[in-house]
Formats: C-alpha cells, structure tokens, sequence
C-alpha cells in the first residue's frame, strides 16, 4: 500500500534507526517498531501514512500489517495530515478540575476550529489527550516535545502567535532521538 | 521529622549531571553493591526495608525479586516501569527530570542483585524531554566507567537503554508494557506465567516503577533495617506524593509514611490548604484508580482514627469507607466539584484506554461513560445509578488485567458516598446551571 511519495529516510535518520536496532537481542528486532514509528512520524510530516509505515515495516523485515496495528493502538500516531503544530491539551482529572475546557474552548474560538480539526493554512491541529502527567501544573498542553503548564488564555494567545509567527513545524522525536 | 531519602538533594544546581551527582554521595550505594555485597545480599537488603512496589500495587519488592527464575544460560532483564499514565501521578516525571542518575544507578544495582545483563526504561512516548534528560544521563554513565563492560572493575557487565512508548495508558500494566517493549500492542497478558518466570522475549523478568528503583540506592547506602525504621508497620520508608487539584501549593512532596492525611492537606510543608479559603470536598489518594473518600473519611476513618498516610491506614475500612494508597496521586476537589462530572470524566478517560482485549471491560467502560452523558444532561432517571452499580459491579475482577478495577472503582466508590448527587441529577439536571459541559458534548460530536 503507498502513494505515489517515496518514502525514504534520510541517511542521518536511518542511521539512528540502525543504532537502535541493534540495541535488542537477534531476533527481537521488532522491538524497534515504535522508536522507529515515532522516527518516521517526524521525518514524514508529522503522520503516518501507509508509504511511511511501509518503510519501517521493510526496514524491520516484518509484514506491513505489524506496523500498522500498532500505529493504530497508540494515541501518539497521528493516522492523517496533521498540522504543522499539534496542539494536545490535557483533559483529564486535575487539568479538567482546574479549567482544561476553557482552555480547549478558548483555542478552539481563537484558531477557528473544533477538536481533532486542522486550520485551514496547514499550521495548527489541535487535539485532547489524557494526562500528561502534569497534574500539579494544570491546566497544560503539549506540542511537538514541549509542554507548557500552568496556562491562562494569555500564554496561550502569545504561545499560539509565537509558533505561527515562527512557522515551523513542531515535532518530538527527529532531532530529539538524533542528538541522543 | 520529614527526612529525605530519594529528594534530598533535588534542588542542588547541576545535580542532573554525573559529577555534581557524585559529589554530593551519588553511585557510592553502587560500589558498596559491586565491591561488598553479594547479589543475594543485596536482595536481603531490599527484603528486610520492607519496600514496597511504587507503581501503585504496593506489592514487596524483595518478594518480587526472589521469585525470578534463574534458568541457567537464559538471559534475565530488569525494565523500569516509567510509562507513569495513573491520573493524577507526576512524581516519577519530577524525579528522572531533576536526578535521572539516582534511577541508573538503582537500575544497575537492582540489575546486579538479578544477574540481569541488560535493562531497559520504558517510558510514556509524552516524556520525550525527560527520555533524552536519561538517555543523557546514560551517556554520561557509559564515559565513566558506570554502564558497560566490567563496571567499576567488579566484573558486572551491564546495559541499560531507554524506550519510549507511543501513548497508552495500559502499557503501565507490567505485561502490556512488556508486549509494548516487544513491539506490539499493548495487550495484557495472561497470568501466570509471571513476568519473573516469562517476561521479556519469553525471559525470567522484574518489572518495577521508578520510584521503586530509586529507592534501592538509599536502601543500599543505608542498609535495610535503616528504611524501614522509617514509616510505620508494613508502610516502610518514604513515598512521594502528587498534589494536585484545588490547593494552594500542588506539587511533589516526598513524606515519610505515616503522615496524618490532615496535616499532608492542610499543613504550609506539603499542600498548604484548599484554594481560594473553600472547604474540602472530597480526595482521589492514590491514583484515579482508587475510591474516592468525602472530606470526612479521608480526614478520619469510620472508627474516627485520624487517617495517616500509609498503605493500610488509607485502606483501613475496605472499600465500604476506605480508599488505597496506590502510586500516591493526591487529588484534591474543593466543596463546588461536581463529583458526577467528576466521574463522567473518570470513566471517559478508562473508555478511551481500555485495550478492548476483554468484553467487561471494552463494552462496559463505554456503557458507563454513556449513561453519566445521560445523567448529566438530566434525562437520566434513578434506575440508571443502579445500573451503573451493577455494570462496574460486573466488571470488576472479571477482566485480564486490572484496568477493569481502575474503571469499576470509582463509579463503585461515587455512588456509595455521593449517590444524592446522581440523585440531584436525575431531578433537576436540566435546570443544573452546567456551564463546563464542553468535553462531553464534544466528545459525542465526534463520535
């Protein structure tokens, strides 16, 4: 299954998958499947396709559909286009307690969009997620690896105008899992 | 009173780095184990702290750890449990993020005591930050001589990577995160065999959480008659906590066990009160897991003892007018909480992250979360809280794994001690003033 992209790593990027292949016993490479899920998130627009899950699957040596149960198991996977910053707002427990929901509505007026939608210039998506383990700094977001804490509608007007102003695209694991 | 054993030194600048570690005592406990201590006697020193297990469980980890199997020529690992998804829990983030050496260092010396030649750390995919805060950290470790081979010249040869999960609440259950660890999904497993018989690739394995881990250092140092001199009975030593919700300080507080739950709420050391001078409505101790109590249960138990903050105190009066200690998500609601919102919020949460492996729990999470939409929006009518009694009341104990007793509990727990609430719904829920009512009809939007 693939568009018509092609879906390759970048030498640099395969060369961290490669390193971290070989942290597992010989013939437990599968282990590699989400480090390298999430590699491939990063490389590839920050989502999954078919083409790109394909590319792990071939670099693993397993079936295609390996991949593709366990992208769709984890919430972290996105399955479609996302926007260039993912905006993930806790919703649970403390963060619901302490105002997730204003948050999450006042986002949702400002960037003109609902829950789990795209802006129309390709820059935000934003999603709910459950805890992030930020419990003592409700209410939170999280985009690309960062998380911002303690939010009021302004950080988060002059946090949303800072990522569009910048432009760029938003992601947690490339350069992350490269410098390591 | 108040002695720190795993925060001690969390705020000394730079104690995220090796040799700031190790100037203020870091990886001696280490070379104690390597050049004094058998494997064995290690383990005996982790039996006699009486330390119990930190993910929430509370199960002893010495016991844990003399029940791997040491077949000879099968490689056995140790993982560290820090996919820390329980609601409510932060401290294992607070924790690798300040003094990601005190975990490696209990990671090799827990892997010395379990002859385990690697190790791994698996932690939530959300933590990226604080999975390269201890990849770094490892870095640093392998440089000096720490990790690798022949391990400060003791001959242990020894491993430890980090991996990162994909966002999954079940991947904490010590075999969904082995299966995740695997490279598939996260499915609990059938048990037995234990993890300690067949755990990793079919390998003898112990699972513990971070704050578990971390805790053999100090018990190394100081030997285990000292941990558990601290604590009182079976509640050894000391726990850190997760504040959070309406207080005035939420954060993480490493408390001896044995704390009056009044003086851990109320007292300027640790939470400082309820925010904004409101009464206290009602805690969430452990974890969203664990029953919830109203003000007055968990303040005193129902033979109005002071209730203290150790394992069998929060516990004291079962599930009838009790509550768990578990992985210590203090979450506190002040008196204008909705306990019913409260729990739709609950439930929604355990809905979304049941695997769908087993039918009680996959359908009935669902079932419960739809009939709280129905209450709230005041169509709901009294026979739908027995209802909801009777679903949590089938799933429970019936499912693989206990995330069907994390969904069961609190509905079981709301409607024991709040059940006029559901009742209050159920008359006037359409006249309720509902202002914060967005999740839940979004959530039935997109669905």
């Amino acid at each position: 299954m693939s568009d018509n992209k092609e879906y390759k790593f970048s030498d640099e990027t395969l060369a961290t998958a490669q390193r971290i292949i070989r942290r597992y016993p010989e013939g437990k490479e599968k282990s590699a499947l989400i480090p390298l899920l999430h590699l491939a998130q990063a490389e590839f627009d920050g989502w999954l396709s078919p083409g790109a899950m394909d590319c792990v699957s071939a670099l693993l040596k397993i079936q295609p559909i390996e991949a593709y149960e366990v992208a769709s198991f984890y919430s972290m996977f996105n399955l479609k286009p996302v926007g260039k910053c993912v905006i993930e707002v806790c919703r649970t427990s403390s963060c619901w307690l302490l105002g997730a929901e204003d948050i999450v509505r006042h986002i949702e007026k400002k960037l003109n969009i609902h829950v789990g939608e795209t802006t129309t210039d390709g820059m935000f998506t934003l999603k709910t997620v459950e805890c992030l383990g930020s419990c003592g700094t409700a209410p939170m977001l999280q985009c690309g690896g960062d998380y911002y804490e303690n939010l009021t509608f302004d950080k988060v007007d002059n946090l949303l105008e800072k990522m569009k102003s910048e432009g760029k695209r938003r992601v947690y694991t490339k350069d992350d899992m490269i410098n390591i | 009173m108040g002695r720190k054993l795993l925060l001690e030194n969390d705020h000394i600048e730079g104690i995220r780095k090796l040799d700031v570690y190790r100037k203020h005592g870091g990886y001696s406990s280490l070379e104690k184990a390597l050049k004094t201590m058998t494997p064995e006697q290690v383990v005996e020193e982790v039996k006699a702290s009486g330390l119990r297990g930190r993910g929430g469980a509370g199960f002893p980890t010495g016991m844990k750890w003399s029940f791997i199997a040491k077949p000879a020529g099968v490689p056995r690992y140790v993982v560290c449990n820090a996919d820390e998804s329980e609601p409510g829990t932060f401290k294992d983030r607070y924790l690798m993020e300040r003094i990601p050496h005190l975990l490696i260092e209990g990671m090799i010396a827990s892997s010395f005591a379990l002859g385990a030649r690697t190790s791994f750390i698996y932690i939530r995919g959300e933590y990226f930050y604080v999975a390269r805060i201890l990849e770094q950290a490892i870095a640093e470790a392998y440089e000096a001589g720490l990790l690798g081979k022949n391990i400060m010249n003791s001959g242990f040869d020894h491993d430890c990577y980090v991996q990162v999960g994909a966002g999954a609440y079940i991947c904490g259950e010590e075999t969904a995160l082995i299966e995740s660890l695997e490279g598939k999904r996260g499915n609990p497993r059938i048990k037995p065999p234990f993890p300690a018989v067949a755990g990793l690739y079919g390998c003898p394995t112990v699972v513990n959480n971070v704050e578990t881990i971390a805790a053999v250092v100090p018990i190394i140092k100081d030997g285990g008659a000292a941990y558990a001199s601290i604590g009182v009975g079976k509640s050894t030593g000391t726990k850190l906590i997760s504040a959070s919700g309406h207080i005035n300080k939420p954060g993480v507080y490493e408390i001896e066990l044995g704390v009056p739950v009044e003086e851990f709420i109320y007292s300027e050391q640790y939470c400082g009160g309820i925010r904004n001078g409101k009464k206290l409505k009602a805690v969430v101790a452990g974890g969203s897991s664990v029953p919830i109590l109203p003000a007055d249960l968990i303040l005193k138990t129902a033979a109005g003892e002071s209730r203290l903050m150790t394992y069998e105190s929060l516990a004291d009066g079962g599930f009838a007018s009790g509550t768990m200690l578990g992985s210590g998500g203090f979450i506190v609601m002040d008196e204008d909480t909705s306990i019913v919102k409260n729990l739709w919020n609950f439930t929604r949460f355990y809905h979304h992250e049941s695997c769908g492996q087993c039918s009680p729990c996959r359908e009935g999470t669902g079932w419960m979360e739809k009939i709280l939409h129905k209450i709230l929006d005041g169509n709901g009518t009294l026979a739908d809280v027995d209802l909801l009694w009777d679903i949590q009341s089938k799933i429970e104990g019936k499912t693989i794994c206990p995330l069907g007793d994390a969904a069961s509990w609190p509905v079981a727990s709301a409607i024991r001690h709040f059940r006029s609430e559901f009742e209050e719904y159920v008359r006037n829920g359409k006249s309720i003033k509902d202002v914060k009512h967005y999740f839940r009809l979004h959530q039935v939007a997109e669905a």
